[in-house]
């Protein structure tokens, strides 16, 4: 079922206006303001395009695919009609001098950003609790976290606030918290869809996807946002093309990711959701992937350098909070330290570690060495079989703060969504249920390159079993 | 076991233009030193000989033309951002 096409019928058919759409979308905001999805709303700008949709419809004007489709998206969109934050405190006033690709090609189809979703302060973190204002609460139980980077898309989407909300996925950040929240959630291949005006975290990983409640919405919405831009020189020449139903596949089931840690409802689910996919006609097998878990280590030596490079623009200087300072040094030092979250910090520190001269090949080199062995594992396995599956993370929603004293125990929440990451492959979490107390369990489907497409038409022929 | 010292992340704190208070010195110090042997881990692995991966798409040198692009962004929509300006310019504290 599309919600997407729902609501665009109904405003071509002159069922509602617009205006209603955006009006509608805005005070299930406010109704549902406990959860801190989102960190502030565009109206103005909501509003003054949906009244140009309406006036267009009136006058027989075409007006896109998404006419009127209100979405959300992730504070680290440059976005007009409000500030961009990337929930920090370094960004808090900042407003974008122009639009991240994503958003205006979807605003060229008509759809209407009616706001900006919470984060990890510069989407570092797995839980929204790094942001500089206050964590988003999970959609089932707000006693829990939201999961991360993406909580306030995900929730928001959940909440049934917005159809489909923008994300960003480094190493889990859409995928992740889609799982905890009961939502679709694409990563696609790196390179799908253009990074111009995204706030920049690892660059070598960063891509842009989208949270919606089915299959199908996601497709609609990441065709509209992919191909190549000449703004973004790492975007792949188009590809994404929805396809049909896929004939039956061979899928493999990541053994390594069903160990005894993984908490035993999340197993329970996975194996179900396996068994409606032979029940579907595919063949799944498990397979071996030793390596998997060594991708842990490598994000966090690779991702930590990359963002020590690109943060090292927050200089106070051209954008952004300045601090108060008499000399150039405290200025730089000043504005960073209030500027940025204590993880903001952490990842920096150790980026300039590992990139500095004595430990360069003992970490940088070493995890990018290591990188290229994971990459030939998915290629040899993806020789063999049509899909890799597993659990998205290996428990259902944390309470808030029960992982923020310990890094590491933060960063095992993503041991499951960094290795697809690392290599550039696309995945996507689908629901695959809840637990016994109702948080949701996602089910993580990874291809191999540039088949974005052929998942989709897996996830959304699921939906329909 | 990597070990990490208080001075070390001062240090570091210095290259990367932070100017963390001695708290945070001292929380983050044991931070680093527990991510740092997490992923230390991967000496586990036998990398000799295989070539680093950079990036994962492949491209290479992907060229445009040279032709003059209008913008959106100008000149005083850019300097309207820093918090500091005189002249047309960026004002910043003195230099040298």
């Amino acid at each position: 079922m599309s919600h997407i096409q729902t609501i665009v019928n109904d405003i071509k058919g002159g069922k509602i206006s617009a205006r209603q759409a955006a009006l509608e979308a805005f005070r299930k905001a406010e109704e549902n303001e406990a959860f801190h999805a989102l960190l502030h709303l565009t109206r103005e700008r909501a509003l003054e395009r949906a009244d140009d949709i309406d006036a267009r419809l009136q006058k027989g004007q075409p007006v896109g695919r998404l006419a009127g489709v209100p979405f959300v998206a992730k504070d680290n969109f440059l976005t007009f009609g409000g500030p961009t934050t990337a929930a920090s405190k370094l960004l808090k006033d900042f407003k974008a001098p122009l639009q991240a690709t994503a958003i205006e090609k979807l605003e060229a189809e008509g759809a209407i950003c009616i706001g900006k979703a919470n984060l990890d302060a510069f989407a570092h973190g797995g839980s929204t609790e790094n942001s500089a204002f206050g964590p988003t609460k999970n959609a089932h139980d707000q006693s829990r976290v939201a999961g991360g980077s993406s909580g306030g898309s995900a929730v928001a989407t959940a909440l049934g606030v917005v159809p489909f909300a923008l994300g960003t996925d480094t190493g889990g950040s859409i995928r992740q918290p889609a799982s905890f929240n009961g939502v679709v959630g694409v990563k696609p291949t790196y390179g799908t869809v253009s990074r111009y005006g995204v706030v920049a975290m690892a660059s070598s990983t960063d891509t842009i996807g989208c949270f919606t409640k089915t299959a199908e919405d996601a497709e609609l919405v990441m065709e509209i946002m992919s191909g190549r831009d000449k703004r973004d020189m790492t975007t792949l020449p188009d590809f994404f093309a929805p396809q049909e139903v896929p004939a039956p596949l061979k899928i493999g089931l990541i053994k390594d990711f069903m160990s005894s840690d993984v908490n035993e409802e999340v197993k329970t689910r996975t194996l179900e959701y396996i068994e409606r996919l032979r029940a579907a006609g595919h063949t799944v097998e498990e397979v071996e992937m030793p390596i998997a878990k060594y991708a842990l280590a490598m994000y966090y030596i690779i991702v930590p350098a990359e963002i020590s490079s690109n943060l090292a623009r927050y200089d106070g200087i051209r954008y952004g909070m300045r601090a108060d300072a008499t000399s150039l040094a405290n200025l730089y030092g000043q504005t960073r330290d209030t500027g940025f979250e204590a993880e903001n910090k952490r990842r920096i520190i150790i980026g300039s570690y590992v990139l500095s001269s004595g430990f360069f090949d003992a970490y940088y080199l070493k995890a990018q060495k290591a990188r290229t062995l994971l990459m030939k594992a998915y290629n040899e396995l993806f020789e063999e079989y049509d899909v890799l599956v597993g659990p998205v993370a290996p428990t259902p929603a944390f309470r808030l703060g029960e992982n923020t004293e310990d890094p590491v125990k933060m960063y095992l929440a993503d041991i499951m969504t960094v290795p697809p990451s690392l290599a550039g492959l696309p995945a996507l979490s689908v629901p695959a249920g809840k637990t016994a107390e109702g948080l949701s369990v996602g089910m993580q489907l990874i291809g191999a390159r540039k088949t974005d497409a052929m998942l989709l038409a897996l996830a959304k022929s699921m939906e329909e079993n | 076991m990597t070990q990490v010292s208080s001075d070390d992340v001062r240090h570091l704190a210095q290259l990367s233009s932070l100017g963390l208070s001695d708290d945070e010195i001292t929380s983050l110090t044991g931070d680093i030193e527990a991510i740092l042997n997490y992923v230390k881990q991967l000496d586990e692995l036998n990398t000799d000989g295989v070539e680093p991966t950079y990036q994962v798409t492949n491209l290479e040198n992907v060229w445009r033309e040279d032709e003059i692009v209008p913008d959106e962004t100008n000149a005083d929509m850019l300097l309207s951002l820093a918090s500091g300006t005189a002249e047309h310019q960026v004002k910043v504290p003195k230099v040298l």
